[in-house]
């Protein structure tokens, strides 16, 4: 056992959220035609509240802190709030698109200790790069950033979302990472609206183009391995929890809002009229998610991909059940395998059938 | 045998999980996790208090071991956090924020 799973059992044991996702602003100078926020400001917390949450995680144990948004860099106030946060020996990663990065922010980040950074980056390409952010000039302006970075002695990880109007550009992605000396890492994953529409979900990858990147070894790694079967179905996948959402990890939003994970928009509470702690140990909406056992999902308890599918609660809940199949996830193990998740089989409309999302709320 | 000065990098993260320290560098990801003495070790690491200080007035005082196996103990320890950046070394003392890992050892 890696000292990573042993640190993740132990949080586990003590129920302490050792990793949380805290956007900083839905503000963004990027568009992106799939993105799932309302980039309007509807009163987000000051820096110095932001500070004061930071404390609190510190106090319970938060270990892992990803900051990002929106883009986080529009905050004036950022390196105030990267400062208190690596005062409080957060493990900190950012996630930017790096257009507002310049050779000072860059060394001020080094500086500061933060471990890495992640920049998205979606083609090779100006006109389909910038096609997706709508911001003209974004590409080459991401990668002075990304270059700024790395010159700084920085980790930059280049997060390839694949989409439609993208997915042929994933090889040229991944040599300009490569040039860059940046890690390269590819999501298929595109997210309902923060209100629940579905309108962004055009831009997922057709089914067949799914096939092509999971049979592509310079994308998957071991193509025969990440295409197998799936393992029979034991009592431990059975019993196991979906993922660590709301049990050692959290997100919350610049209003304050506490959700089990950034994709899973399950209200909990607010840290702006309750302390964080008291949300973590009390929240009624974080109890059911911690009860959910791999044997308590409908449809999914009885499909043969229970053990290897990546099943996100949090996209389930957006389809309506928190306890139910994710059709995006259905359709990834079905591309995976050839095999039809129990999911697929009970719907006649298939794992492209996502209709009537919950409409999500603040408390 | 010259004097080792110790101080914590600034380009760690650092949280104590259940009475042990867990601490992963920015340089390289390496994560540790501290047993007892190593804790006591990198908590007395303020730049200021000499190596041999620490071990005889820390680790002596609390284990039974010799100072001799302790220093050596203490010193692989230091070494190995040193490699990843996470303690800074020196043969003088590191006022805070002084500059450089392993200042000169």
């Amino acid at each position: 056992m890696s000292l990573m799973q042993e640190l993740n059992g132990k949080a586990l044991r003590l129920g302490i959220p050792l990793s949380v996702h805290f956007d900083v602003t839905y503000r963004c100078n990027e568009r992106c035609e799939h993105c799932y926020l309302d980039h309007e400001d509807h009163g987000e917390m000051s820096a110095t509240e932001i500070c004061g949450v930071l404390d609190e995680l510190a106090a319970v144990g938060v270990f892992f802190l990803t900051l990002s948004g929106g883009e986080p860099f529009i905050r004036r106030e950022l390196f105030e709030i990267l400062e208190h946060a690596r005062a409080l020996q957060f493990n900190v990663k950012l996630k930017t698109n790096a257009v507002l990065v310049g050779e000072r922010e860059a060394q001020r980040l080094r500086a500061l200790g933060v471990e890495q950074v992640q920049v998205s980056v979606y083609s090779h390409q100006p006109e389909v790069h910038d096609g997706i952010t709508k911001l003209r000039g974004s590409l080459k302006r991401t990668l002075a950033g990304i270059q700024h970075l790395r010159s700084a002695g920085l980790k930059v990880t280049i997060a390839n979302v694949l989409m439609r109007s993208n997915v042929q550009d994933s090889a040229g992605v991944q040599s300009l990472a490569a040039s860059l000396g940046a890690h390269y890492t590819l999501d298929p994953t595109i997210t309902p609206l923060m209100d629940g529409g579905t309108s962004v979900l055009q831009y997922r990858i057709p089914a067949q183009e799914l096939d092509k990147v999971f049979r592509n070894p310079n994308l998957v790694g071991d193509v025969e391995g990440f295409c197998a079967p799936p393992s029979p179905v034991d009592e431990d996948v059975r019993e196991g929890l979906p993922c660590s959402a709301g049990h050692t990890a959290c997100y919350i939003s610049p209003y304050g809002d506490v959700y089990p994970c950034v994709q899973f928009p399950l209200p909990c509470g607010n840290v702006r009229r309750q302390a964080f702690l008291d949300i973590w140990k009390k929240s009624p909406q974080l109890a059911e998610v911690r009860s959910i056992r791999g044997k308590d999902l409908t449809s999914c308890s009885s499909c043969a991909h229970l053990g290897s599918c990546t099943r996100c609660p949090g996209l389930a809940y957006m389809e309506g059940n928190m306890r139910g199949p994710s059709s995006a996830d259905c359709e990834k193990s079905f591309a995976r395998t050839g095999i039809p998740s129990a999911g697929m089989l009970s719907h006649s409309g298939g794992a492209r059938g996502v209709q009537g999302l919950v409409q999500i709320r603040p408390l | 045998m010259s004097e080792k000065y110790i101080a914590r990098s600034s380009a760690v993260a650092s949280r104590v999980l259940d009475g042990e320290i867990v601490i992963m560098s920015a340089l390289d990801s390496t994560l540790f996790s501290l047993s007892e003495v190593a804790t006591m070790i990198w908590q007395s690491a303020d730049g200021l208090t000499p190596l041999s200080e620490i071990v005889q007035q820390r680790i002596c005082a609390e284990f039974n071991v010799t100072p001799d196996t302790a220093y050596q103990d203490a010193e692989a320890f230091v070494e190995d956090l040193a490699r990843h950046g996470i303690l800074r070394v020196s043969s003088r003392p590191i006022p805070e924020n002084g500059s450089g890992n392993r200042a000169d050892s």
